[in-house]
């Protein structure tokens, strides 16, 4: 008889060659709802082939800790997760770009991410910033990380709550692969920018200019400005009295930088 | 010499610093490459560019 190996739940499982996953769903968990197979929910039965990824899951069953970790992996895109998991992103400022980044990053699972803001969380941060109300008054670098926490508790997540200027900025990055600039100030971001490009070259940062208001979203772009620093935004909008920053131009820059953040991961420096 | 793509003249060169002014930037606001090299903002008033130089500026606005 011959036998391929499979993976249920991420352990690994020598199964008869023809089996079914629907078969194997029978036999380890019945009750299960839901059949992912290689990141992908299947509903029709389908032939394991060897080193498939079958994962069984029960709709609204909390899962220990351990069965949690292999259902969240069974939705990585094989591929991805292991190149995700070793990455290891800095992101500077927890505002409105940075909350936003830190959430996406914490969701497809990057293994390290370093949370660097000096400030609270203000009720005037609620409107684009991803804390809640029982936050406020709380360093946004301890409300992200139980917030990370309450969303993906396998990330490793590191916070320095202190104020980025050019002396710190080579000890505080100095073990991330990729920086995320994720400021308000201007003179904060081209501060920060500089020293990485000029002091840092094995680093990569990804920053964002001209994310107020609510002008097109098609106004919005990643660009590869050098080899190592990638700028998103439209590069003009400005936040001031009448032209303010808002959830949802603001978090479709974000996600611009964390899709950068997970397309460098990948090997893809283009944009 | 080509300013982000643009070609600009000017007589006998120009500083770094008083090209920012020219173009209405601020200098703590800027990244400038000369010739794909980081020029730092220290060095902006000193460094003088010349007609073959081939410079690119990226500005930043607030908001985040």
């Amino acid at each position: 008889m011959v036998k391929i190996k499979i993976f249920l739940n991420e352990r690994p499982l020598d199964v008869k060659d023809g089996t079914t996953a629907f078969e194997i769903k029978n036999k380890f968990k019945r009750d299960a709802d839901i059949v992912v197979l290689n990141g992908f929910i299947i509903s029709e039965d389908t032939v394991l082939k060897q080193n498939d990824k079958l994962t069984l899951i029960k709709r609204g069953e909390i899962p220990s800790k351990d069965e949690l970790e292999a259902l969240m992996i069974a939705r990585h895109t094989p591929g991805v997760h292991e190149k995700v998991k070793k990455a290891k992103v800095g992101i500077a400022g927890l505002g409105g770009l940075g909350s936003n980044v830190a959430i996406s990053l914490a969701r497809i699972g990057v293994g390290k991410l370093l949370l660097v803001d000096f400030d609270i969380v203000e009720p005037s941060n609620l409107n684009r910033q991803q804390y809640f109300v029982k936050h406020i008054g709380m360093a946004k670098t301890d409300a992200m990380k139980e917030l990370i926490s309450l969303i993906n508790p396998f990330i490793k997540v590191e916070t320095e709550k202190v104020y980025i200027d050019e002396n710190n900025i080579e000890d505080i990055f100095d073990d991330v692969d990729i920086i995320v600039e994720a400021f308000d100030n201007p003179k904060a971001k081209a501060t920060l920018i500089n020293t990485v490009l000029k002091r840092m070259p094995n680093k990569t940062i990804v920053a964002a200019s001209g994310v107020a208001g609510y002008f097109s979203n098609n106004a919005i772009v990643t660009k590869k400005i050098r080899e190592n620093f990638y700028l998103i935004g439209d590069e003009v909008s400005e936040a001031k009295p009448g032209c303010g920053l808002m959830a949802p131009r603001v978090s479709i820059a974000a996600n611009h930088q964390a899709n950068t953040v997970l397309r460098i991961i990948m090997g893809e420096r283009e944009v | 010499m080509l300013v982000n793509g643009r070609e600009m003249e000017y007589k006998g060169g120009i500083t770094i610093s008083s090209l920012l002014n020219d173009l209405n930037l601020d200098e703590d606001k800027v990244v400038v490459e000369v010739n794909r090299e980081i020029v730092l903002k220290k060095n902006y008033s000193s460094y003088t560019l010349h007609k073959e130089d081939k410079v690119e500026i990226v500005s930043f606005v607030g908001g985040g």
